[in-house]
């Protein structure tokens, strides 16, 4: 199902090496304890994949691959289409390496909206709501209460 | 698999321009598409296509007073959705949590294993 513009952005510190996080994102018996409850997918760019949640399950198609810092699916997408800008959510995981043994996890999911944006406005959006849509609509909802109490 | 969110609503309030909008009616309560053109940085025309977007997708109502529309913020549906949204959110971070209880786990076991000198298997 395309959410258009949807963001989510959320980020963990772990107290792990780049690589061994790195290993927990991506392989796919890892991914079973994370992420969906089977996950049948060759972590390589262009691999289509399937993920099953309980009774459900969708597919999913890698996107980009560069360890130790970036990994990115497309996934929630029609069956039987092409997951391409439009119909389609991306999850896009960053690691960074704080020293030696920390690594800082960030994931953003967005919708197409986003994606086609020149990089630099992409850039000024995300660091306008890093945390992501969350704060934003939280922040309004807690204004628009103090405003109209009751 | 996720939470379901409403499309329009997200499409409506990922636009920078319509959020400022929505900022400005969170803020002042009920006002006019004029009394918005005076205090952004687009024209009217473009405040009244804004102000149609998101009256669709229910965030906002509009009523007559006298010979002006005044557009006010729904607060139910504002509540719904910073919901929704912090639902997907809370998803995330059980996930993020998940892979950190793996990360470091893994990295324990491979500091275990060099202190024993033992070979890490298959990797």
């Amino acid at each position: 199902m395309p959410m258009p513009g949807l963001m989510i952005d959320r980020e963990i510190l772990i107290e792990a090496p780049v690589d061994v996080v790195w290993r927990t994102i991506t392989e796919p018996d890892q991914m079973s304890q994370w992420f969906a409850d089977r996950v049948d997918l060759v972590v390589e760019p262009g691999a289509h994949g399937y993920m099953q949640f309980g009774d459900q399950g969708g597919p999913v198609v890698v996107e980009v691959v560069d360890p130790p810092v970036r990994f990115s699916f497309r996934w929630n997408y029609p069956g039987g289409e092409e997951p391409v800008a439009g119909n389609s959510m991306l999850v896009e995981f960053t690691l960074t390496p704080e020293g030696d043994e920390r690594t800082r996890l960030r994931v953003v999911e967005s919708g197409h909206e986003l994606r086609d944006w020149p990089d630099a406005e992409k850039q000024r959006y995300a660091d306008e709501h890093r945390g992501g849509w969350v704060e934003f609509l939280d922040s309004l909802a807690t204004l628009l209460a103090k405003r109209q109490p009751g | 698999m996720t939470a379901q969110i409403d499309d329009e609503l997200w499409s409506a309030i990922a636009d920078p321009s319509r959020r400022q909008v929505l900022d400005l009616l969170v803020g002042n309560g009920a006002v006019s598409a004029s009394w918005l053109a005076g205090r952004v940085p687009f024209s009217r025309q473009a405040v009244s296509k804004h102000l149609v977007v998101l009256e669709r997708t229910g965030l906002i109502s509009r009523r007559k007073q006298g010979r002006e529309v005044l557009y006010r913020v729904e607060a139910d549906r504002l509540d719904q959705a910073a919901k929704a949204m912090a639902q997907l959110a809370a998803q995330w971070d059980r996930r993020l949590a998940m892979i950190k209880r793996l990360a470091e786990a893994a990295h324990a076991e491979d500091k275990r294993r060099e202190r024993h000198d033992e070979p890490a298997p298959g990797r």
